[in-house]
């Protein structure tokens, strides 16, 4: 009997009986389904993050609040941020290293625009009238807002290109109106694409005076401070100089580094955070494969009278296993392509709220890990059927 | 009464000088079930003449379905021997016994055995799928043998839309499809309902007529005189034989039948 007609008997079968096959795919399903999703947000998130660093300038040193650096005392299991930082300590930081520094206090966050009947997701990136240093956008047109905007907490907003394409599509921007989480802004400006970085994420985000993002959301606090050196040489002294000003009012409470050290601990943080996910996942799948295994073991002492016919008129030891294989294989594939399915679609869905981007190796990785399950699982029942003897097998009750 | 003792046995001389198909020497099955020994059959000899038709009888438990899963290649002898058209299966690998029951032997048993949700069709063609055949021809030659049991018309039915008489009519087209040299047959009318179980000997006396061997298995000795010769079997071993002069035929009771019900 050739494969052909294996396949054709399997898919006979599991077609005789489809609430077993599909009770069958369901695990798979879910565990494909979540392996992609979960996968989508870590990278997504973490693209989106790193993705964001990259695109800012060259030659900068940030401060965060608390204290990231190894061995530190919040360090190790969790950070605890005792205190955040203030546009005041920012503002203190500019008088101590002098107008030749440059220090942006930043804020971000998440926000809903809408324009007329448009609505996105996006970022805010908020900075003071030093921003453009950070922040290396080129002017597609208007202007950057000024140092009155950002004293007055004015609701001006310069657009990233994702955004202009979204909610003002073939008209300029500039001197219209949209709101941004629910507050009406005039848009000033709008900046080229910054396409070449990882994932062009940071064209999606609206730049707004610092002061105008802390009433948005509602905190006094910035997220962290940067400081553009005016001389790459210059980057070791000052990062020294920033603890000396920081450390009477933070102790040991506070973390200076450079973009690449920023870039290094944000994507082994948030790549663990990809790894856990995927772990996650991982374990669905296989409680998803030992799905499989239990309703193989079940359909098999259930059709142990089917195999006690097949082989009372001649099925072979290999028939019986192919078939079983077959029917196995047939249904963890099934099972994974919907699985696929399912995840990319609620990655799609979910993209409104978390950053998600599908992966073609946490696709790949779902697929075959499903089918190696759907296998691996299946073969031992498969086994146990094949070797059944024809009397035995027809004589079951 | 006995119309003549004659006894082939395992020497394989069948009367008017035919051959055996199929032979049983010596054979016993034991079965050990925690250490109560049943010994199911105790040096059984018998052979299956070329082109008759057989019943073998005895009394429940005596041991004929055991001698008829033996002959059918679904079980081995603990002791013994089968000879199946001159081939000695004893020391063979269930592969290929597996082989020579596809081609050589067809089955038909008391509770039917069709593939449940499966069409007549399918469960006709299944013997000629594991035998390698496929496409039309295969089709072809199912729905040949759905017909010669009539059961054209039903095609496409599956069990459960079947009457049981329906279901054993399938089942026997499943067993004589592939052209076997014998057909064995265990208490085939058993779940069935008269006129339903005459339609099976009816069929299984046409198959005979054709020339293919069949054997019954009976405890009933009504439906064994349907055969041309009985082997008695009791307590595991072969007691006795009868050759039948007057035996039944399944068509004659059918005419009573239709005959007693016109009348009332
Ligand atoms: N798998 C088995 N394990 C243990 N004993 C068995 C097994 N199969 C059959 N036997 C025993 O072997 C003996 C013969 O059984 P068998 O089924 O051949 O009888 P039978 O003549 O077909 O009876 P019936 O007319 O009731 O079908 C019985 O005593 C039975 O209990
Ligand atoms: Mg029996």
């Amino acid at each position: 009997m050739n494969f052909l007609e294996s396949v054709r008997i399997a898919m006979r079968a599991l077609n005789a009986n489809k609430v077993r096959s599909a009770l069958t795919m369901l695990g798979v399903i879910i565990g494909v389904a979540a392996v992609i999703l979960l996968v989508a947000i870590g990278t997504g998130v973490q693209d989106e993050v790193t993705g964001s660093i990259e695109g800012l300038g060259s030659n900068l040193i940030f401060v965060f609040a608390g204290n990231f650096e190894e061995g530190g005392s919040s360090g190790g299991g969790g950070i605890a941020i005792r205190k955040q930082f203030t546009i005041d300590d920012a503002d203190m930081l500019q008088r101590r290293l002098g107008p030749e520094e440059l220090v942006v206090p930043l804020v971000q966050g998440p926000a809903i625009l809408k324009a007329g009947n448009r609505t996105m997701r996006s970022t805010l990136a908020a900075g003071n009238e030093h921003a453009d240093a950070v922040f290396t956008a080129e002017y597609l047109g208007g202007r950057a807002y000024r140092r009155s905007e950002v004293a007055a907490a004015s609701r001006v907003a310069v657009i990233g290109s994702t955004v202009r394409d979204r909610l003002f599509p073939h008209v300029d921007p500039v001197g219209r109106q949209m709101s941004v989480n629910g507050q009406r802004f005039t848009v000033i400006g709008h900046v080229a694409s910054q396409g070449g970085s990882l994932t062009g994420d940071q064209d999606n985000q609206i730049y707004i005076p610092v002061t105008t993002a802390q009433r948005l959301l509602g905190s006094r606090d910035v997220s962290s401070i940067i400081v553009r050196a005016s001389d790459p040489d210059k980057i070791d002294e000052l990062q020294a100089q920033i603890r000396q000003v920081f450390t009477p009012s933070f102790g040991e409470e506070f973390s200076v580094f450079t973009q690449e050290q920023t870039l290094g601990i944000l994507s082994q943080l948030l790549g663990t955070l990809t790894v856990m996910l995927a772990g996650i996942a991982g374990i669905s799948l296989l409680v998803g494969g030992i799905g499989i295994m239990n309703i193989m073991l079940v359909s098999v002492s259930e059709r142990t009278r089917e195999i006690g016919i097949r082989k009372a008129v001649g099925a072979k030891t290999y028939d019986i296993l192919s078939q079983f294989v077959i029917e196995a294989v047939v249904l963890s594939v099934a099972g994974g392509m919907v699985g696929i399915a399912l995840g990319w679609s609620g990655a799609l869905v979910l993209q409104q709220w978390v950053p998600t981007e599908v992966t073609a190796w946490a696709v790949a990785l779902a697929f075959f890990f499903s089918a190696a399950v759907g296998v691996f699982f299946g073969v031992y029942p498969a086994y146990r059927a094949s070797r059944l003897d024809p009397i035995v097998a027809l004589r079951y009750e | 009464m006995p119309d003549e003792i004659h006894n082939p046995g395992a020497t394989g001389v069948c009367a008017d000088g035919r051959r055996a198909v199929l032979r049983a020497a010596g054979v016993s099955k034991r079965y050990i079930l925690d250490e109560i020994v049943v010994n199911a059959l105790n040096g059984v000899d018998l052979s299956i003449c070329d082109g008759e038709m057989l019943a073998i009888m005895g009394p429940s438990g005596s041991g004929k379905s055991t001698l008829m899963h033996i002959i059918g290649l679904l079980d081995r002898p603990t002791e013994g021997t089968v000879v199946v058209e001159e081939e000695d299966v004893s020391r063979m690998a269930p592969n290929q016994l597996a082989a020579v029951r596809n081609k050589r032997i067809g089955f038909v048993f008391q509770a039917f055995n069709l593939l449940a949700r499966t069409s007549a069709l399918a469960n006709v063609e299944l013997p000629l799928v594991y035998a390698g055949m496929s496409g039309a021809a295969r089709a072809e030659r199912a729905k040949a043998a759905l017909e010669q049991v009539g059961l054209g018309d039903r095609l496409g039915h599956h069990p459960s839309q079947l009457s049981g008489g329906q279901q054993q009519r399938v089942a026997i087209a499943r067993a004589l499809v592939t052209d076997p040299s014998i057909v064995l047959a265990d208490e085939p009318t058993g779940n069935l309902d008269s006129r339903s179980g005459i339609e099976v000997m009816v069929i299984l006396q046409q198959l005979n007529e054709q020339g293919i061997t069949v054997v019954l298995v009976t405890h009933d000795e009504s439906v064994a005189r349907h055969a041309q010769r009985i082997v008695h079997i009791a307590d595991g071993r072969v007691v006795r034989e009868e050759i039948l002069t007057e035996r039944i035929f399944a068509a004659d009771r059918m005419k009573l039948l239709d005959a007693e019900e016109n009348l009332s």
